[in-house]
Order: structure tokens, then C-alpha cells, then sequence
């Protein structure tokens, strides 16, 4: 004898705007996505800063003198720890984009994200030279 | 189903992303520095002038803006749906409008010079 | 062989009888080297009998026991009761909806398994007496690591995107696509593509790196979703900039 099958499936919400606070994982997560804040923040001060740049000298000096405010000193250690952690998380993850088949094994994560920090290093290192930074 | 036209917009994303990984921490560096009063030649307004003259530097700063605000503004429209706001396609014209907006007028600029 | 006395808290739900799901309470008498799924039993045989759940093998190859532990979506088999003090919470797995108890409706899942076709498809068709299809060990492990996903559906428990875009076709899912794609015997790819190169497909993937954290298999789906992401972008622009490249 068949008895009826009662199925009332039960879906639990997802919380829209705080579903992040759940793990470290989904905060580490978010972190690295709010890293654009600030890339693009300091993008759009270079393009003010070449709006002054084109105004002429003193236009330009203003913008320097604008640079040693405090809050702008706040915002560069600001920026500059969360492009650093832009940098960081992008690098560790690129080896999962493009793993490189040698044979029957891979090379590893560390070498091919060793790599890129190497060649982030060198470059940076160089920029900073050219620029006259030291 | 249909493919996406993500990659589009996807493209440019990864080409800025890595771009500013590479490139945007030494930048800050070279503003901080001036910040802190030790402003770096490059940032001598002759120098930076020269460069921004120069065919070859307005290209490398449109370049660097464009890639750098479009994976930006790629991101920021991942995060708003993420934090709840449900309104992609509105999102998505705004954020990319106003990357490629930024873009011209940094453009403009560096034609006035 | 010492036991302890281990509290577990553990989702209810009676589509019968329940409006919705509430948390009960179980001290079981737990051996030193039990998994949380030997608990559940035990509570099953001894304690409460109506309590339900998904389990076959114990032992990490059928997938059939996944569930949320103190939060974290984990198999039940693996998750050992000595590793967790004080209570712990047990719940169906997330993203899911309750049939009841412990048990989720798969449905979802099953459906977007089948929609990215999870089989062979010979580049060039061969029949029995034209002998094996052969391939080299290189080959083989091009794609190794992505035939060992056991469908546990951790992956989507743990994936932000598919919590808050059910249609996302998951990670899992798109593994599977991807292990043929890259296997060599495979011609099927761009048949798999109209599914996996949806806008529900790939491109709702943000690169949270969860799925890959919570596999209790290694198969990394999120690497697989990014070089599913990295060729279809190819793709794309090959056949938008050099049409003329059409095979």
C-alpha cells in the first residue's frame, strides 16, 4: 500500500550582506577584493595629478604641497599596504591559473609564484632607481 | 545556453590586475616618498614633464591608468553584488563608464601637455 | 580503548510535522578514534532512530556524507571527534535546501552534472576492433587531478557565489567539464563550452578559493575554474578578432 510522500524542502536564506562574517576565509576573501578601493583611489590621484601636471609649474608644485598633508600621508600607508596585498594574493593564485606540465609532474606553486615575486622585486627596484628614489 | 561576453570585460581585468600588481605598490612608494618630503627626481616637475611630453610616456600613463582603473572597476562591480546589491547590469555600466571616463580625461591631459 | 562523553548538536527538520528546522541536543558516548558519522550512528541505533542521514562508504570515496561540522562543510567519515571540544554543531550542508534532518535535495547539483556532459567523447570514433584508445602518461596526468572529485558537494557549501547565485553552475561541476576537456582522447570541449562559457557557467566564479580549501579530495577546482576562464577568454577573442581562424 502507497503512502503519500510529504516533501516540503526547507531553504535556508543566505544573510545578502553579511554572509562574509561567517569564516576568516570569506573576510580574507573581501579583503582582497577592497584592495580596488584604494588601487583605484590612488589611479585616479595620479589623474589629478596629471591634470596639474598640464595646468603648468605651479599648479604642479600645489599638487606636491597637497602630497605632504597628513591625511594624504595616511592614505599612501594605506594604499600602499593594500596593493601589497593585491600583489600578494594575486602572485599566490596565479599558479592555479597557469600550471606548467614538465613531463609527469608540475612545476610547483612556489616557483612559479617565486617568479613573480622575484621579477615584482627586481622591476620595482629598478623603477625606484630610474626614478631617483635612492 | 549562450556563451558569455565576459570575456570582454574579463580580459582587460586580468591584463590591469596583473599590470598593478607589478607596477602600483613602487608608485605609491614614489608619492609616499614625496609625502614625506623627499620627493624623488621623476616627480621634479622638468623631469615628469619630459616625460609626459614624450609620445612613449603618454602612452605608458594611458596605458597604466586604463588597465589599472578597468580592473578596478571590475572588481568593485564583483564586491557590490556581494555585499547585496543586486543591480548588475546598472553597476556594471556605471563602473566601467566611469574607468573609461577617468581614462580620457587623464588622455586629455596628457594631450594639453 | 577510552570513551568520552561528546555533546552534539544537531539540525532537526520534519517536513511533516516541523514549520522549520530547530537544534537538538544529544550526549553520545563516543570511542577515542570515532568520526563524527560514527556518532551519528551510534545516536541513530541507540538514542533517537528517527534521525536522518546521507552516508554509504566511511571512508572518504563516496562523497555521500557531506555536511556542515561546527559550520565547516566536511565529510563525516573524516572529521574526527577527538579534533573538536565542547559542543558540536552538525547541519545539513549549506546551499542546499532540507529534506529533512541532515539530508539536502541534491537535485540542483545532479542537474548541472549532467548538463556539462561528464563522459567521454572520442575526438575520432572507434569501434571495439579498431583497438584502444592509447594515451601517454604526460597525457594522463594533464588531467589526472580532476578525476577525483567524489561529488561531495563540498565545494558548493563552501562557494560564496553560489549561496547568493543559485544558478552558478559550481565548481564541481565545471571540474568535471574541465577534466575532459583536457583529456586527450576527449573532442567534446566545444560542445561542453555552451554550458561551462554561460554567463551561469564560469563567469559567476569570482575566485573566492573556498571550493578548493574545503575538497577533502584535492582535486583544486578553482584552479580549474580559472583555466576554464583563461581559454574560453582565448576563445573569445579569436573568434571575435581572427573570424577567419573558424576550423
Amino acid at each position: 500500500m502507497a503512502e503519500k510522500v510529504t516533501r516540503r524542502p526547507y531553504v535556508r536564506e543566505v544573510p545578502r550582506t553579511r554572509w562574509f562574517f561567517r569564516h576568516p576565509r570569506y573576510l580574507r576573501y573581501m579583503a582582497r577584493e577592497v584592495t580596488c578601493l584604494f588601487i583605484g583611489a590612488y589611479t585616479l590621484l595620479m589623474v589629478v595629478g596629471l591634470h596639474r601636471l598640464a595646468q603648468g609649474r605651479a599648479s604642479w608644485e600645489a599638487f606636491l604641497e597637497m602630497l605632504r598633508s597628513p591625511w594624504s600621508i595616511a592614505f599612501h600607508g594605506l594604499a600602499l599596504g593594500f596593493s601589497l596585498y593585491h600583489t600578494i594574493t594575486w602572485f599566490n593564485l596565479t599558479p592555479k591559473a597557469l600550471p606548467v606540465q614538465i613531463g609527469e609532474g608540475f612545476l610547483p606553486d612556489a616557483v612559479i609564484a617565486g617568479a613573480h615575486y622575484a621579477v615584482w622585486a627586481l622591476l620595482s627596484l629598478i623603477l625606484l632607481k630610474l626614478a631617483g628614489a635612492y | 545556453m549562450a556563451r558569455s561576453n565576459k570575456p570582454i570585460v574579463w580580459g582587460p581585468f586580468a591584463a590591469g590586475g596583473t599590470l598593478t600588481a607589478f607596477l602600483t605598490p613602487a608608485l605609491v612608494i614614489l608619492t609616499l616618498l614625496a609625502a614625506l618630503g623627499n620627493v624623488p627626481e621623476v616627480l621634479a616637475y622638468d623631469r615628469l614633464h619630459a616625460i609626459a611630453a614624450h609620445w612613449l610616456g603618454k602612452a605608458a600613463f594611458i596605458a597604466v591608468i586604463f588597465l589599472s582603473l578597468w580592473s578596478v572597476a571590475h572588481r568593485l562591480r564583483i564586491t557590490l553584488y556581494d555585499i547585496g546589491v543586486r543591480a548588475d547590469t546598472a553597476v556594471a555600466v556605471a563602473v566601467y563608464s566611469a574607468a573609461g571616463l577617468a581614462s580620457i580625461a587623464a588622455a586629455v591631459f596628457l594631450f594639453r601637455l | 580503548m577510552s570513551e568520552r562523553l561528546v555533546e552534539l548538536e544537531v539540525l532537526r527538520y520534519n517536513p511533516e510535522t516541523d514549520s522549520k528546522p530547530h537544534f537538538q541536543r544529544y550526549s553520545v558516548p563516543c570511542r577515542e578514534e570515532w568520526v563524527i558519522l560514527d556518532a551519528l550512528n551510534q545516536i541513530k541505533e541507540t538514542i533517537d532512530a528517527t534521525l536522518s542521514y546521507r552516508w554509504s562508504c566511511h571512508m572518504a570515496v563516496c562523497g555521500s556524507c557531506g555536511m556542515m561540522i561546527n559550520g565547516e562543510p566536511k565529510l563525516a567519515c573524516k572529521s574526527f571527534v577527538r579534533n573538536y571540544d565542547g559542543v558540536i554543531r552538525v547541519e545539513p550542508l549549506a546551499h542546499f535546501p532540507i529534506e529533512r534532518d541532515l539530508v539536502t535535495v541534491i537535485d540542483d547539483f545532479m542537474g548541472k552534472l549532467a548538463r556539462v556532459r561528464p563522459y567521454l567523447i572520442p575526438r575520432e570514433a572507434k569501434t571495439v576492433e579498431q583497438g584502444e584508445y592509447r594515451q601517454t602518461p604526460e597525457e594522463l596526468k594533464r588531467y589526472k587531478q580532476y578525476t577525483l572529485c567524489i561529488n561531495c558537494m563540498l565545494c558548493y557549501a563552501a562557494c560564496p557565489e553560489y549561496g547568493l547565485i543559485p544558478k552558478f553552475i559550481g565548481p564541481a561541476a565545471i571540474s568535471m567539464a574541465h577534466r575532459y576537456n583536457l583529456d586527450s582522447r576527449d573532442g567534446g570541449r566545444e560542445l561542453r563550452q555552451e554550458e561551462i562559457a554561460a554567463s551561469e557557467g564560469v563567469w559567476e566564479c569570482s575566485f573566492a578559493g573556498a571550493c578548493s580549501e574545503v575538497c577533502p579530495e584535492h582535486v583544486d577546482p578553482a584552479a580549474a575554474l580559472q583555466q576554464v576562464k583563461i581559454a574560453s577568454t582565448i576563445d573569445w577573442f579569436k573568434e571575435h578578432l581572427m573570424p577567419w581562424l573558424k576550423k
